[in-house]
């Protein structure tokens, strides 16, 4: 009996072992490209950082950081991802120009979740090295950890968080790179109104703190002109529900407030059901995600953002694609650059504890990439411009300033 | 709402309700199934799902070869490559569904119930190599080679510890069950290409308006998803009730020891009962990615809750019930997200489950797979 046994586990292994050997050529193949990948990388950024810097002796005591803080990973981790090759690059510049000053860029992953936020900020605010955070990406996690970052004293400067309502807490640490939501909710409904002259809206949302928050300012901008309403739950693959209501009240224009994901599987389930009117949508949809998700559906929506272009600035555009070979800056990198730059002047500065970097951003006053960065004491940064872009043949592509 | 749509569009939430109602119930078989058989709530089954939908997209990608997008356009097929295309990706679902769905119980379940651990010893020996090696290097093929060496004696020691013939407490099933959901989940999302990110699958079927019905368009795909399901479960019924094996089936839920003693062979009878369930599954995994053209690690999650609810909703371990009830929910949480708003569609099906529960609480068509006739 245990012999039977012993020989059906030999025969197991043996088998399993045809299967491991079939599987590990592809993986190691995989493995090969991206160390070459990742050596190329340091060479460039060795020889952009030499070349684009401005001269700067600043010195400041070993491991001194900066951090980012939001999500790298998750359903809106691609956000994260461009928001911390930004804040890369200025780190990466700014270390080739100050030999004496070696400033690290230190990550904390939200995966953009309020519940796993307050620990990671726990965690960043312990570290004393740490002077200042990119960040937080998200107006959910920002909700929950900036209180935390308040009575630390650890000023933040977010490139993304854009809910309104944010400003309103007398937290003196926060500072934001670009207009809010206010700036951004009026701006589409002028879109709507104005540039397309839609007479009926429908409006969906994903009942997040960000999605709901926008929503409600386009239902209350566009009063009576709201035909449909309605929220879906992101989780759920099936929109039928509101597709029904849509298709029903056929709108010229449906916006919909909510995150890039949903916004792909949204798109295509209200073409599918022959709705054909014009989507637009806000500054969480403006991600190459969306194009995948949607596919043919994407086509002709509209997707407004406080953001800037970071690709119409030549020289930002040119330093980014030597540190990141092959790429272009994508949605929030311009802003994530500039606010990591105004960490790395108050370090330049001398600033050597978190209460002085604090005070020095209260005077900072710099040309950014995106605009002039210089913040009122409730941390908003001037300039409210809102810009619109437009997907066209399978790319986000900048249509201007909503007049 | 204040106007009411739900008059209005009665009929077109009619239609997708009950295409999405069909695949709870396809998924919601596989629940009832096992449990009518082991009493046992396989929480792993969403999971079986989900490996599902990854192995329609790898059938249409990998091995047909079709692409997401032609010249920025769907590459939509018509007439025989057509269905070939979807008879291949349903069949690659099936088999891929129905084979995990083996593999889970020989290596979670069987040994718990004290025979046939060899498989788990050897499963768990490679599993504990494997992530041991990872502290020392992350070279797959390296991890590959450890893993496979260290198999053979570490199995032979787990052999010696594993006590045979020794049925695990209850709540041991559970636990497994959850573990299993959990590492699968997991591994998908490490080791697939894209980590946690959504995968879209190609879609070749143009998702034309087959015909009107009562002022409603419907869609193909709505058609082929309902036609199919039907399909499915008849056939599922009638080997239930009509061959061999389903009447073992039958035996083994009405009473193991009795069945034993009759001459059944358990194991083989419960291994085909997983066996069906994850061919159920494998079939509405490919009619999920037909319909919604995408897939994640963890679309089995919501999924398979929702199926499970519409399983104890018709009263589990029937299978009319697991039909009932998973029509019974997809219409019912449309209705409700019309009425209501979309936020609402998961307390609707939970709030809808508990008054269920409260008139009839072995569901609407009560618990029983060794009664079901049709």
């Amino acid at each position: 009996m245990k012999k039977t046994r012993l020989v059906r586990a030999a025969a197991l292994a043996v088998s399993l072992a045809f299967v491991a050997a079939a599987c590990g050529d592809d993986n190691d193949s995989g493995s090969t490209d991206d160390t070459t990948a990742a050596a190329e990388e340091t060479a460039t950024a060795d020889t952009t950082a030499a070349a684009e810097a401005a001269a700067g002796g600043a010195t400041c005591a070993e491991g001194t950081s900066i951090a980012f803080f939001g999500a790298l990973s998750g359903d809106a981790g691609n956000l994260g991802q461009n928001i911390k090759k930004g804040a890369e690059l200025a780190v990466a510049q700014f270390n080739a120009a100050n030999a004496g000053c070696q400033v690290t860029l230190k990550d904390f992953d939200s995966q953009g979740s309020p519940d796993q936020a307050p620990a990671l900020a726990t965690q960043a605010i312990e570290d004393a090295t740490i002077l200042g955070i990119v960040g937080p990406a998200f107006s959910g996690e920002s909700k929950a950890v900036n209180p935390l970052f308040d009575e630390a004293g650890l000023a933040i400067i977010t490139p993304s968080a854009t809910n309104e309502a944010l400003n309103d807490n007398g937290w003196k640490i926060f500072h934001r790179a670009l207009a809010g939501d206010d700036k951004q909710g009026p701006g589409i409904v002028a879109y709507i109104q104005n540039t397309l002259a839609a007479e009926t809206v429908g409006v969906i949302d994903d009942a997040s703190e960000y999605g709901k928050g926008l929503a409600d300012i386009v239902r209350e901008g566009l009063g009576d002109k709201v035909v449909a309403s309605d929220a879906i739950d992101p989780a759920a693959a099936d929109f039928s529900a509101a597709v029904s209501k849509m298709k029903e009240a056929a709108p010229a224009a449906i916006f919909y407030g909510g995150y890039y994901a949903e916004a792909g599987k949204l798109a295509k389930q209200l073409r599918d059901a022959g709705v054909e009117s014009t989507l637009v949508f806000g500054d969480g949809v403006k991600d190459v995600g969306y194009i995948e998700a949607a596919g043919p559906a994407a086509e002709g929506s509209i997707i407004t953002c406080t953001c800037a272009d970071g690709g119409s600035n030549a020289d930002f555009a040119a330093a980014y694609g030597k540190q990141f070979p092959g790429e272009t800056p994508q949605t929030y990198a311009a802003e994530a650059y500039d606010a990591a730059n105004a960490f790395l002047a108050a370090i330049a500065s001398g600033a050597a504890d978190r209460a002085a970097v604090l005070a020095f951003l209260g005077t900072y006053d710099a040309a950014g990439v995106t605009k002039q960065i210089k913040w009122d004491e409730t941390g908003e940064v001037a300039g409210n411009a809102v810009y619109s872009y437009k997907v066209e043949g399978g790319a986000i592509k900048v249509e201007g300033l909503i007049g | 709402m204040s106007d009411w749509l739900i008059y209005r569009t009665f009929w077109d939430l009619t239609v997708t309700g009950v295409a999405l109602g069909s695949i709870y119930a396809l998924v919601a078989l596989g629940y009832t199934l096992v449990y009518g058989v082991l009493r046992l709530i396989n929480f792993a089954h969403s999971e079986i799902f989900m490996v599902g939908t990854f192995a329609t997209l790898i059938t249409a990608t990998n091995f047909i070869g079709i692409p997401l997008l032609e010249e920025g356009n769907y590459p939509y097929r018509t007439g025989f490559t057509l269905v070939a295309i979807l008879l291949a990706c349903i069949v690659g679902g099936m088999v891929v569904s129905g084979a995990g769905a083996v593999l889970l119980e020989r290596v979670a379940y069987r040994p718990l119930r004290g025979s046939g651990e060899h498989v788990g010893a050897v499963v768990l020996a490679f599993a504990s190599v494997f992530t041991a090696s990872l502290i020392f290097t992350d070279h797959t093929r390296l991890n590959l080679i450890i893993g496979l060496i260290g198999t053979a004696p570490l199995s032979v020691l787990y052999l010696r510890i594993f006590r045979r013939g020794r049925q695990a407490p209850r709540l041991a099933f559970l636990i497994s069950a959850i573990g299993a959901s959990t590492a699968i989940a997991e591994a998908v999302a490490i080791w697939s290409p894209r980590d946690r990110e959504q995968y879209q699958t190609p879609r070749v079927l143009e998702k034309k308006v087959l015909f009107e019905f009562l002022g409603t368009e419907v869609r193909i795909d709505y058609v082929l998803v309902i036609v199919g399901a039907i399909l499915m479960m008849t056939a599922l019924v009638l080997f239930v009730n009509r061959t061999r094996l389903g009447r073992g089936v039958r035996a083994v839920a009405q009473d193991v020891e009795t069945a034993k003693i009759l001459g059944v062979n358990v194991d083989f009878v419960i291994l085909i009962t997983f066996l069906l369930g994850g061919v159920m599954a494998g079939a509405a995994a490919m009619m999920f990615t037909l319909v919604y053209d995408q897939t994640r690690f963890n679309i089995g999650f919501l999924l398979g809750v929702k199926s499970f609810t519409a399983a104890v909703l018709g009263g589990i371990g029937n299978l009319r019930g697991a039909l009932l009830g998973g029509l019974v929910l997809g219409l019912g949480e449309n209705y409700g997200a019309a009425i209501f708003g979309g936020q609402w569609k998961d307390v609707i099906a939970f709030v809808l489950l508990l008054v269920v529960l409260m008139f009839r609480p072995t569901g609407i068509l009560g618990e029983s797979l060794a009664k079901a006739r049709v």
